[in-house]
């Protein structure tokens, strides 16, 4: 009898072990987050979230279309060009930093083992800056954005493809931490990015409604009709975060980086198509 | 002598009966004056904010994340128990996309305690 006893009470360790150990791959993550929103949207293709919100709305996908015949991120992207062409005070340029730019968005977010940290575009736009003697740009109005629709806009087609090393084990730890906070709650009203974005994706707040979480990142910059100028994806974070009644993270800060990371990656395999119309 | 005491009793159930209709029709009017301040703080979108997600009759373009606002003393026969509910619905279901209006002092006390008046009378 106390044989028994024993062999069940290993055999219920063993197999609690397993299954603690079985957290899910940033693959397997990846296929389930797909698969919920087939589930969702049996009709919608999965190309077709690229558009965001317009892949299931349909009246407002006819007043974006009318939008997209002047699009209102032109005059940006045509800024931008020029600050991409002008050389900094010491001669070198953006290109020097960027060979194989500007259509490159599609290498961002990456993992830089050297820094230790997730490079997002911006980001490595005011690393080359600083490191050719320019002062850098600020992260959610101004002319960063510029610069981020003309490569944004020569980078279309291109397929989000963020890659997670696994020779460095802190690069899966900031997808995990971004991860952590995707699923958070927060704020005085107790959501996190899920609620609104997967549980209630397609439902309708007031008037408006919720856009799925797959094809979040594909459109950067966005011409907000809200903001009436273009805005980059961390000032969207952050003003997400204050309708939640959050206190709002630093732009490009680590949060916002790590979540970047985990929510990019979320919309690997899709085509890039900034900058973007919205709302 | 009995007479005296017969008028006497009658003059004065009299008087609880009309202090009874006074009262009562006091606190209706109370009742009413808290339903109505309960709208406006349900259609607030800074309090309440319901319409965001709640059908309400009364109300104009409303979410359809959430259950429509109707019948709402036979799904809460207890108004003590709709009180809660608003004040966290995590309790009751801790998936909810309901934020915790009275645990996260979203509403004070005295706010909650009338939007629960007007939800309840829905």
């Amino acid at each position: 009898m106390k044989h028994v006893f024993q062999k069940l009470a290993l055999l219920a360790m063993a197999v609690s072990i397993t299954l603690s150990a079985q957290a899910t791959t940033p693959e397997e993550d990846l296929a389930a987050f797909r698969n919920f929103f087939k589930n969702r949207f049996p009709d919608v293709p999965m190309e077709e979230y690229t558009n965001g919100v317009y892949a299931i709305d349909p009246i407002g996908r006819e007043n974006w279309e009318a939008i997209e015949e002047f699009p209102p991120y032109e005059p940006f992207i045509d800024e931008g060009q020029a600050m991409w062409e002008n050389p900094f005070a010491n001669g070198k340029s953006y290109q020097d930093c960027f060979p194989e730019g500007p259509a490159m968005e599609s290498q961002f977010p990456y993992w830089d083992k050297q820094q230790g940290m997730v490079i997002t575009l911006p980001l490595a736009i005011n690393q080359c800056r600083e490191a050719n003697g320019e002062k850098p740009l600020k992260y959610k109005k101004g002319p960063i954005n510029n610069i981020l629709s003309y490569i944004a806009f020569e980078s279309r087609g291109q397929t989000t493809n963020v890659e997670i090393p696994t020779e460095d084990p802190k690069a899966l730890a900031a997808y995990e931490s971004g991860k952590k906070f995707y699923y958070t709650r927060r704020g005085q009203l107790n959501f996190s990015c899920a609620t609104c974005h997967l549980q209630n994706a397609g439902m309708r707040i007031r008037s408006d409604i919720l856009s799925p979480a797959l094809g979040h990142t594909t459109h950067w910059p966005v011409y907000r009709s809200k903001w009436g100028t273009v805005g980059t994806l961390h000032r969207r974070f952050s003003g997400c975060n204050k309708q939640v009644r959050a206190k709002p993270f630093k732009a490009q800060g680590e949060e916002y980086r790590n979540l970047e990371y985990f929510l990019t990656y979320m919309n690997n395999g899709l085509p890039l198509n900034g900058p973007g119309a919205r709302k | 002598m009995f007479e005296k005491s017969k008028k006497w009793i009658e003059l004065s159930g009299a008087c609880m009966l009309v202090t009874g209709i006074l009262i009562s029709t006091a606190s209706i009017a109370a009742d009413s004056s808290a339903i109505a301040e309960g709208k406006e703080i349900a259609f607030d979108r800074k309090k309440g904010n319901c319409l965001a997600c709640h059908m309400i009759p009364g109300g104009n373009l409303p979410g359809n994340i959430a259950p429509p606002l109707i019948a709402m003393q036979s799904r809460y026969p207890n108004k003590a128990d709709l009180r809660k509910q608003i004040w966290d619905p995590t309790v009751k279901n801790p998936e909810t996309s309901m934020p915790p209006f009275g645990k996260y002092e979203i509403l004070t006390q005295q706010e909650l305690d009338k939007l629960v008046e007007f939800i309840w009378s829905l």
